[in-house]
């Protein structure tokens, strides 16, 4: 009974939450005038109804959950236990899915499903912008597809390598400020004796982007979890604060505009890119793609497990042979270098300031890639997709200034429902499909049914030691 | 170089700021100790508690115009300072009970914590701007700021008294309850071993509700203090949150007097540094010295977490 009455209660409160959410607005004279606008009289039914419908469907679902764990338990008892017992744990919310799945799609399981899986993706993303109305094809380029390379980048560092950084955002400040240097004689204070195609940029802008995260690392990887966080976030705002106040280098708060666009001069080939959103919008899936191609790579190599080692258990990776210091700086360097690209792509596309590299960005950048699932690829750019794109349809259907609001409940909502993300990384490859290139891939494809920093206990059995780097 | 004069106006203003972000650092403090988690939105509860104080004060202030004084002033003081400080509590206790325990209850990844607090956060100072408009209120004159006594050639006004007395009380406060009282060895117990701790008969859930609200009604306090000198907005948050997060891992997070030795510290670093090289570099210097500080003792300046050594 009481159980009902709870859910009574979250039903309501929810409802009520809505219900100001939605309501009117209030002010510092009048702070208690948006929620009293808010629970008026012929609003407040409709809510009250609401209520009702979802305290209906809190209880159904508590109905079924039992009538499920009754099954289980029944069908458990015959399979005789500690495996199903195992499964049965994993599979509370939402991992039940993609084991379901998993015994039907025999053709599609494995290596050749996972390419036409993303194949079809592609195609999807290429074929749909062109219809699109322009403003959703610029949310798609600097919205979501320069905020889905960043989180890519974060991720290696993040994901793979386990190490919260906080000021992420600062190697895309980074390889901005690079791009305007060496594009454009005007548009900064001071510039290079000599100006460069944007796309010869890409690949310095990577370097210094990488070199600044090397910089920042050395000194700073020693330091363990929380205080490493904190030490990023303040280089974070040590860059984006130098940015703003250091006027005769960087142009100060007013930032940086007119850099010449990306463009190919060959012979045969001339061609600029312009204001149209859209040839931007295909170089980021370019690019996208390119990091996504490179990143699975690593991931399923010598590097990649070596960070996996390190996520779960740094201690248990250096008495295991990892070069830990090497490998998290290698991170480090990797996800800066991802920044810097995309760095380079927002200056030539677009205008920049120091204001666009806050730690707001980098906190946005960190909930794209837990949003998405920690440590996949796929992940992170859905996350990027999901996030930026509700944020965008928010724009048109609620208050432009109310839209951190609904922002911040289908985040909170989110983690409580989905704490794994969107799309979390296969627990681990198939086993036999297809010939592995790795020498040592036997001894490390063990369990690693967690994937996310922090929880794994004792699972250190995934360093083995043929990983030594 | 300034003068002594100036140097001393300088400690004192710093010492002043310190003291605020000493407040809010230990509302991280506790959290962390307790359980290891970032609690980013703490700002927000800093955030809420202002305004708490604030409309209290404001429903209270005589609307002549006329500064009150004497008794008037000193329970009109009182009153924000307990107003802001249940709103802090009662903003903490939500936020753990609608954006942590669920994860808690899951089994959710840490960073799952650090995220859904961001999501809060977004949420609650959106809200907030929403309901009490997006412009900066000041606090109502509550007594007339003169300066009281002058050490050392600084000036220290009434209202740098009153924060400063406040401070210190609820410091001094903080430290005999985790370190005296049963439910600072409860909360000491639980930032040990939190499952040892609940074998031997604490209550986790209760302790871990019990801290949060404790860093709510000392960063609404806080925030009401705060107020008092840079008003009151919905974004106000953010900077002295940062900041006194900062201060919390200066002195070694988990630790009560290690937040409050680099909040201080940072308070002073903030109010030299300014002062020596341009105040619009203050945060790059601060956040310098932080990264200097744990380049050299990695685990802060006091280094141990709640009765455990780091």
């Amino acid at each position: 009974m009481s159980g009902r009455l709870r859910s009574l209660r979250t039903a309501g409160l929810l409802a009520a939450l809505a219900a100001v959410m939605t309501g009117p607005t209030g002010d510092a004279d009048h702070p208690l005038a948006g929620i009293r606008g808010s629970l008026a009289f012929p609003r407040v039914l409709f809510f009250a109804a609401a209520a009702l419908v979802l305290w209906a469907a809190l209880l159904g679902r508590d109905r079924l959950r039992a009538q499920a764990r009754t099954l289980r338990g029944t069908a458990l008892g015959r399979l005789a236990g500690p495996a199903g017992a195992g499964a049965g744990n994993g599979n509370g919310n939402g991992n039940g899915a993609g084991a379901a799945t998993r015994p039907g799609a025999t053709w599609l399981s494995g290596r050749r499903g996972a390419v036409l899986g993303h194949a079809a993706l592609l195609a999807v993303a290429l074929a749909v912008p062109p219809v699109l109305p322009t403003a959703a094809q610029q949310a798609l380029v600097s919205e979501i597809g320069i905020y889905a390379l960043l989180a890519l980048g974060l991720n290696v560092v993040v994901g793979y390598a386990g190490l919260l950084d906080l000021g992420y955002i600062a190697f895309f400040a980074i390889g901005a400020y690079t791009t305007a240097y060496l594009t454009s004689a005007d548009a900064m204070p001071w510039h290079a004796p000599w100006q460069l195609n944007p796309f010869f940029v890409l690949p310095i802008a990577l370097l210094v982007a990488a070199v600044a995260g090397v910089v920042l690392g050395g000194p700073t990887l020693r330091l363990r979890g929380d205080y490493l966080a904190i030490v990023t976030l303040g280089f974070g705002e040590i860059v984006q604060l130098l940015a703003n106040n250091a006027d005769g280098v960087t142009g100060g708060p007013r930032g940086v505009f007119g850099l010449p666009p990306l463009s190919v001069e060959l012979p045969g080939v001339r061609y600029s890119w312009g204001l149209d959103p859209l040839p931007y919008y295909y170089l980021l899936i370019a690019l996208i793609v390119l990091v996504m191609v490179v990143f699975g790579r690593w991931e399923r190599s010598r590097t990649g497990r070596a960070w996996t080692a390190i996520r779960q258990d740094e201690v248990a990776a250096e008495a295991t042979g990892v070069a830990t210091m090497r490998m998290k700086l290698l991170a480090f360097a990797v996800g800066a270098s991802v920044s810097g690209f995309a760095g380079v792509v927002v200056a030539t596309k677009q205008f920049f300031n120091p204001q666009s590299f806050g730690l707001q960005a980098s906190l946005l950048v960190l909930t794209i890639v837990i949003f998405g699932g920690m440590g996949s690829r796929l992940g992170v750019v859905l996350g990027a997709l999901v996030l930026q794109g509700t944020a965008f349809l928010l724009r048109d259907t609620v208050p432009p200034a109310d839209r951190f609001i609904y922002f911040g409940a289908v985040v909170v909502l989110m983690m409580i429902f989905r704490p794994e993300g969107l799309l979390p990384p296969r627990a681990h490859r198939p086993r036999g499909s297809g010939p592995s290139r790795d020498r040592s891939v036997e001894s490390v494809e063990s369990v690693d049914s967690d994937g996310a920093a922090g929880t794994s206990r004792g699972v250190a059995d995934q360093a083995s030691p043929g990983v030594v780097s | 170089m300034g003068s002594a004069e100036q140097i001393s106006q300088l400690a004192v203003d710093g010492l002043m700021v310190g003291a605020l972000y000493a407040v809010i650092a230990l509302g991280y403090t506790l959290v962390y100790g307790v359980l290891q988690l970032i609690n980013f939105a703490h700002s927000e509860v800093f955030m809420l508690g202002a305004f708490g104080g604030l409309f209290a004060c404001r429903a209270l202030v005589p609307g002549d115009g006329a500064t009150p004084a004497g008794l008037a002033a000193a329970g009109l003081v009182l009153v924000g300072l307990v107003a802001g400080a249940a709103a802090g509590g009662a903003a903490a206790y939500t936020l753990e009970r609608c954006a942590y325990r669920p994860l808690r209850r899951r089994g959710a990844p840490r960073l799952a914590y650090l995220i859904s607090a961001i999501g809060a956060s977004l949420f609650a100072f959106n809200l907030a701007g929403k309901e009490f408009g997006r412009q900066s209120v000041p606090v109502p004159d509550l007594f007339a700021n003169r300066t009281v006594v002058t050490v050392l050639g600084a000036e220290i006004s009434t209202q740098s008294l009153v924060i400063a007395a406040t401070a210190l009380l609820m410091l001094l406060a903080v430290d005999h309850l985790v370190a005296d009282t049963r439910l600072g060895l409860s909360i000491r117990a639980v930032a040990q071993d939190a499952e040892c701790a609940g074998l031997m008969g604490v209550d986790v859930q209760r302790v871990i509700v019990v801290t949060f609200v404790l860093g709510g009604l000392l960063a609404g306090a806080g925030g009401f203090l705060y107020a008092m000198t840079f008003n009151a907005s919905y974004t106000m948050g953010f900077v002295p949150g940062i900041k006194a997060f900062t201060a919390a891992v200066l002195g070694g997070i988990g630790n009560v007097r290690g937040a409050v030795l680099g909040g201080l510290l940072l308070g002073l670093v903030e109010s030299f540094g300014g002062y020596l090289f341009d105040a619009s570099y203050k945060n790059v210097i601060a956040f310098t010295v932080l990264v200097g500080v744990l380049l050299v003792r990695p685990s802060g300046l006091l280094g141990t977490r709640l009765g455990r050594p780091a």
